[in-house]
């Protein structure tokens, strides 16, 4: 049997995990058309590449359908409870750095804090007699900063992209999405919370603790886990 | 293993007493409106409850408890007073813990009654206790309306009354709201630079959203209205702070905060109220000079519940949830009632757990 490595199919985040491991010596490859999905590996036998979407990474760890997988902290711990369980970090990987923060329009000049927001929520609902609307697709992990917080009268609605401009729209009142360097916010002409860092991401190599190991997985678990530690 | 058949028939019984004491058989939907328990407990209830949906009748959450839906019966048809039980299953959602259950029944007793709210708590409560007698349970007691009296008291504004109000179920905002208005935490770079200004702030922002300017500006003339505005009293806070640590039995804890009283005057109808709800209960015959009273108990986990509290625990167990809880929710009751309003208090039991216990003690 082989151990399946799990890398996002698409983009920057493919080409980055590639140069990644071949710095490694591992050579991972796309073959057949463009349009295929599918992959190969060299420098560690017995081991398969399957190229999936990031966001499918963290349940194809989780169900043990996968060995290994290159996702976003951010991802594994929204679609995982408990993640430390089902999943072991082996690398952080120095790339796809981003964070999920609290952003509001820049013109909120009374509100800077988490402590503004819950006041400033609190007037909005009795002003217009709904929450206060928060756009994001980090749903559990917004409201578990938010509870913990202590934060009151929000009200999330689901936004799976173009997240900053729901607020131009009026269909949010502020959003928490992933940010790189903030351009995107200051262009919506939003800022960001003072103390509304929810979660600080960047690409990592993961292990499931969920799929199974045989003898041929395990050797070439080793077999890896050498490499990298070799070139750390 | 607790077998389901078991569960059930001890459900029935536990019901059957509930009948005998006067109680009226109520039955609600499984699936209820999301939007009712959301605008109650806020976006939070998504952490507990499972949320569906279809295109006709929107987000509907599978019933994570009975009271909304037996409160909101009574509201439109109920006749007065009305005492309610019911048995049935409740889901929550578990994300954390795979021992927890995520379906299990519950049996309640709800008592709406205009009169007499220390005779409607000590019958409750007694009713409860009755049923679980010969568990190893401690039972806890508390009252959030005495907080809620110390809070209303405060010597300062009403807004700073509201916003602690608002929070009396957060412990941790409620604290940090408290140093705030107390002048104990250092206030923010941005706060102060807020402050510094006057009149008419003007930026080069652009206006977005449904959050308008106006109501930035009603915020920034509130912040600095507030800025002018004396601390809360240090021997206030002291004393309120003394009166959230009292976790004594019911005669010593009734003893402290008359003495916390001298300097929070305000809680004495409360504590008027605990005497009478004393008497009441000592007259069912509970056992109230062995009765555990926290002030602060119900804060964290009983959101509407806004006078008397109780819960009994498993002693040996505490790993395990309450096997029965209630308590007092006078305001919920207006809450959901538009505009109509009764004084209410129930509470509900696990007899799953009730047999587990006593199989362990085989």
């Amino acid at each position: 049997m082989t151990l399946k490595l799990g890398v996002p199919s698409k983009g920057r985040l493919m080409e980055k995990t590639f140069d990644w491991f071949a710095k490694r010596g591992v050579t991972l490859s796309r073959t057949g058309s463009d349009r295929e999905y599918a992959g190969a590996i060299e420098g560690v036998s017995n081991m398969e590449l399957v190229l999936l979407s990031a966001g499918e990474v963290p349940r194809e760890l989780a169900a043990g359908r996968i060995h290994l997988g290159v996702t976003g902290t951010d991802l594994v711990q929204e679609k995982l409870p408990r993640f430390e369980q089902q999943v072991e970090e082996l690398a952080e990987m120095g790339f796809g750095h981003a964070d999920l923060i609290l952003a509001v329009p820049q013109f909120w000049i009374d509100v800077d804090t988490l402590d503004d927001l819950d006041a400033a929520a609190s007037a909005f609902r009795a002003a217009h007699g709904h929450r206060l609307r928060i756009a994001t697709k980090y749903h559990r992990l917004v409201r578990e900063f938010l509870t913990d917080a202590g934060v009151a009268d929000y009200q999330l609605v689901d936004s799976q992209g173009a997240t900053e401009g729901t607020v131009k729209n009026e269909t949010a009142e502020m959003v928490a999405d992933i940010t790189s360097t903030g351009e995107t916010l200051r262009a919506n002409h939003l800022k960001l919370l003072g103390d509304g860092l929810v979660l600080k991401s960047q690409a990592t190599l993961w292990r499931s603790r969920v799929a199974k190991y045989g003898r041929d997985e395990k050797a070439a678990l080793n077999t890896l886990l050498d490499l990298l530690e070799h070139r750390k | 293993m607790t077998l389901r058949s078991d569960i059930q028939a001890r459900a029935a019984q536990l019901r059957v007493r509930f009948e005998a004491a006067g109680g009226q058989v109520v039955d609600t939907p499984l699936l209820q409106p999301a939007g009712t328990l959301l605008d109650l407990y806020g976006e939070d209830i998504r952490a507990r409850a499972y949320v569906t949906s279809d295109a006709l009748r929107g987000e509907q959450m599978l019933r994570p408890d009975f009271t909304v839906p037996v409160v909101e019966a009574h509201m439109r048809h109920g006749a007065e007073p009305a005492r309610y039980t019911y048995s049935g299953e409740v889901f929550r959602r578990q994300e954390l813990d795979p021992d927890r259950p995520n379906e299990y029944l519950q049996v309640g007793y709800e008592v709406f009654e205009r009169d007499d709210a220390a005779a409607a708590d000590a019958e409750v409560f007694s009713l409860f206790a009755l049923q679980v007698r010969g568990l190893p349970l401690r039972a806890a007691t508390g009252d959030i309306g005495i907080l809620m009296a110390a809070v209303e008291g405060l010597n300062t504004t009403d807004k700073r009354k509201t916003a602690l109000m608002r929070h009396i179920w957060r412990p941790r905002r409620f604290r940090s709201l408290l140093d705030r208005f107390a002048g104990r935490c250092p206030v923010p770079e941005s706060r102060r630079k807020l402050l510094s200004t006057e009149g008419d702030l003007t930026g080069s922002a652009v206006e977005i959203g449904k959050r308008r300017a106006a109501e930035v500006q009603a915020r920034v003339e509130a912040l600095r209205a507030d800025a002018k505005e004396p601390p809360i009293a240090e021997n206030e806070l002291l004393a309120l702070e003394a009166l959230m640590a009292v976790r004594e039995t019911v005669p010593f804890a009734t003893e402290q905060m008359r003495d916390i009283a001298v300097d929070l005057p305000q809680i004495n109808p409360a504590l008027d109220r605990l005497d009478a709800r004393t008497a009441a209960m000592k007259a069912r015959g509970v056992d109230v000079d062995n009765l555990d009273f926290e002030a602060s108990y119900g804060r964290t986990s009983m959101e509407y519940y806004d006078g008397f509290v109780f819960g009994f625990y498993a002693e040996a167990r505490p790993d395990l949830p309450p096997v029965a809880s209630g308590g007092r929710y006078d305001a919920l009751t207006r809450q959901l009632g538009d505009g109509e309003e009764i004084p209410a208090v129930g509470g509900v039991l696990r007899p799953d757990l009730m047999l587990q216990l006593e199989e362990a003690r085989k």
